[in-house]
């Protein structure tokens, strides 16, 4: 008579895909989300496939394949830089290490953000005080004068610049994750919890933490937009890993020798573009999640 | 020592000599006052007992502290003052202590809506408990299917993947009750176990909670502003006014023969009272941030409005002789000098 724990399963599962479904059907009529996918899609799959086109030495200082600052030609079609590299070839190979560190360092963020909203909205009295002012200090902190220390003291690496994007950003997150704590918090079914004896970890694992993750999961992908962009800041700035080539560090090479007052737009407006344009890929799929995931604020659009 | 006076008192009455299931003693819970008002005593001092296999019924309008009195019961509200008692033993706060405790006895809310998480399944929300308790066991399934049919939802298999927004109020209800038998608990404290459902499924609730009696000889503890619902439910009742039980005792003796006035105040309301006229309250609504001093009713008290109180001479002691903590057991049946003195 009784059901098998497998069959269950997979009813269960069944049910999830559906829920899925739905969720991927709503997303879809966001004609704005579409596009951000769309554009994020190719982003990713033409940064993992740039080792199978470009070869090394195309990158390479010494061995450039053009001369210097060549204007966009067949051979070269965005021109050549400074070592008579090809252009194109560095934005593409550029989208590796910018989507790499926006991934990372937002995961970084929404990490320490997530704990830090869950455990300051769970316990709440002191240790939400405690956490909530830690929060504010870095939430009035410029994020990036605060960033530059940060990389400026450490080892100049991609990691560093991830660190520091990580630490310097979470305290929006850590805001946004308190307050959904404290809404599900005032929930009967925590009571509930609490009362068939479950503990904080219980309670915090397995009541509020699938509740917030919606949030986290929009929170995630706007973020990822701000720390690519943060990136190309640090990197522009002449914080980035020497060797790795990334947006910033182009426009940077760009400023250096010149590009703006020789009038060479073909070094300097393609890596400001691809920023500009994953950046907004980003955001649109960020906001189109926290439609799907926020009904309320999908009625009011 | 209060816990083997009221012993001593309970043999003397002729009741089981082992201690009730569930006490408090003098239990007293304040929450600090926000916005200026002062602290609000919730409850202000309640002495109750249930025992063993009996069902006590906790009476009185909204805001009195039946609710708070319910949570301090299970722990989660820390008492200012007094003591929770389990079989006689002091409640013990430490986290694992409390944990066992909560495998004895156990909760049910009032709106059973709000207390499954939506992203759970029935299997998952009835499952809870054990699980937290237990662990991941082999007899999971046929535990929580148990636990599910002893709830009256059968097949229980059927239930098993459903979603809480896919039941009903009442087979809701039943799922947080399953959650709570599937503990084997000794006690269930239940807040308003019927207060959100359709009058239909009321009697089918009461119906299960008195089964359950029966079957399992499980102590309830049940609040509710339903005069009604005490009477067909519970074998004593308690009724309580602003964070104090002002009259306590069988059904029968408190609810043909009330002795306190704000007991026969909510009775005369009853469609089907015979009481005569209504009595409709006077006064403001209590406010526990401001209990009155002497008799917390008599600013409300029929008795002292019509002048009788001042007849019987004990209109002084009324404004400013507080009548005391009613015993959970023996002694007065009613908090009030002028049924003392009737009786």
């Amino acid at each position: 008579m009784t059901a098998p724990a497998a069959s269950r399963r997979a009813v269960v599962r069944a049910r999830r895909r559906a829920a899925l479904r739905k969720y991927t059907r709503s997303y879809a009529e966001n004609r704005a989300g579409l596009f951000g996918l769309a554009a994020l899609a190719l982003a990713v799959l033409v940064a993992l496939a740039a080792p199978l086109f470009i070869p090394a030495e195309a990158l390479s200082v010494t061995g450039a394949p053009g001369e210097r600052f060549e204007p966009p030609d067949a051979e070269f079609p965005l021109g050549t830089d400074t070592y008579g590299r090809s252009v194109l070839d560095l934005v593409v190979w550029g989208a590796r290490i910018s989507l790499t560190v926006g991934f990372l360092a937002a995961a970084v963020s929404v990490a320490l953000g997530t704990v830090i909203g869950v455990i300051a909205g769970h316990f709440g009295g002191l240790a939400s005080n405690v956490l909530m002012r830690i929060t504010d200090w870095f939430l009035v902190l410029p994020t990036l004068v605060m960033a530059i220390a940060l990389a400026a003291v450490m080892e100049r690496s991609t990691l560093t610049i991830i660190i520091a994007i990580g630490v310097t950003s979470w305290p929006s997150t850590a805001r946004i994750v308190r307050a959904q704590t404290l809404s599900v918090e005032a929930r009967p079914y925590i009571e509930r919890a609490r009362a068939l004896g479950g503990g904080h970890l219980h309670v915090m694992l397995r009541h509020v933490l699938p509740n917030v993750m919606p949030v986290v999961i929009a929170q995630t992908t706007l973020l990822v937009a701000e720390a690519i962009v943060m990136e190309s800041t640090l990197s522009f700035l002449g914080l980035g890993s020497p060797g790795a080539i990334s947006w910033g560090g182009i426009l940077q090479d760009a400023r250096n020798s010149g590009a703006i007052s020789s009038g060479m737009w073909w070094y300097m407006v393609p890596p400001g573009l691809a920023i500009a344009l994953v950046a907004l890929s980003f955001t649109l799929c960020g906001r189109a999640l926290e439609g799907v995931f926020n009904p309320r604020l999908r009625e009011r659009r | 020592m209060t816990v083997r006076l009221q012993n001593e008192g309970a043999e003397a009455a002729g009741e089981t000599a082992a201690p009730p299931v569930l006490a408090a003693a003098g239990l007293r819970v304040a929450f600090p006052g926000r916005g200026g008002r002062g602290t609000a005593r919730a409850v202000d001092g309640v002495d109750l007992e249930v025992g063993a296999g009996e069902i006590v019924a906790l009476v009185g309008e909204s805001g009195c502290g039946k609710s708070t009195l319910a949570r301090a019961l299970l722990g989660l509200v820390r008492p200012t003052e007094g003591r929770v008692l389990f079989s006689g033993e002091p409640l013990d706060y430490r986290s694992r202590a409390l944990k066992r405790y909560r495998h004895r006895v156990q909760l049910v809310q009032q709106d059973p809506s709000g207390s499954l998480n939506p992203r759970h399944t029935v299997y998952e929300a009835v499952a809870e408990g054990l699980r937290i308790h237990e662990g991941a066991t082999a007899e999971e399934e046929r535990r929580v299917a148990d636990a599910l049919s002893r709830a009256g939802l059968r097949p229980p298999e059927r239930f098993f993947t459903r979603y809480p927004h896919e039941l009903s109020g009442g087979q809701r209800q039943r799922v947080v009750i399953a959650g709570a038998l599937i503990l084997d608990p000794e006690v269930i404290v239940a807040d308003e176990p019927v207060a959100s459902l359709d009058a239909s499924v009321r009697g089918e609730i009461l119906r299960l909670i008195l089964d359950l009696r029966a079957e399992l000889g499980l102590s309830a503890l049940v609040v509710t502003h339903d005069l009604g619902l005490a009477w067909n439910i519970a074998d004593r009742v308690a009724v309580m006014y602003l964070g104090r039980v002002v009259e306590v005792g069988t059904v029968e003796e408190v609810l043909s023969e009330p002795r306190h006035p704000y007991t026969r105040a909510l009775l005369s309301v009853l469609p089907e009272s015979d009481a005569g006229e209504p009595v409709v309250l006077a006064g403001e609504p209590p406010d526990p941030t401001r209990i009155p001093s002497g008799c917390r009713f008599h600013a409300r008290c029929p008795v002292l409005a019509s002048g009788e109180a001042e007849r019987e001479g004990i209109a002084d002691r009324c404004r400013t002789e507080d009548p005391g903590i009613l015993p959970a057991s023996g002694g007065d049946r009613a908090a009030c000098h002028h049924a003392r003195l009737h009786g």
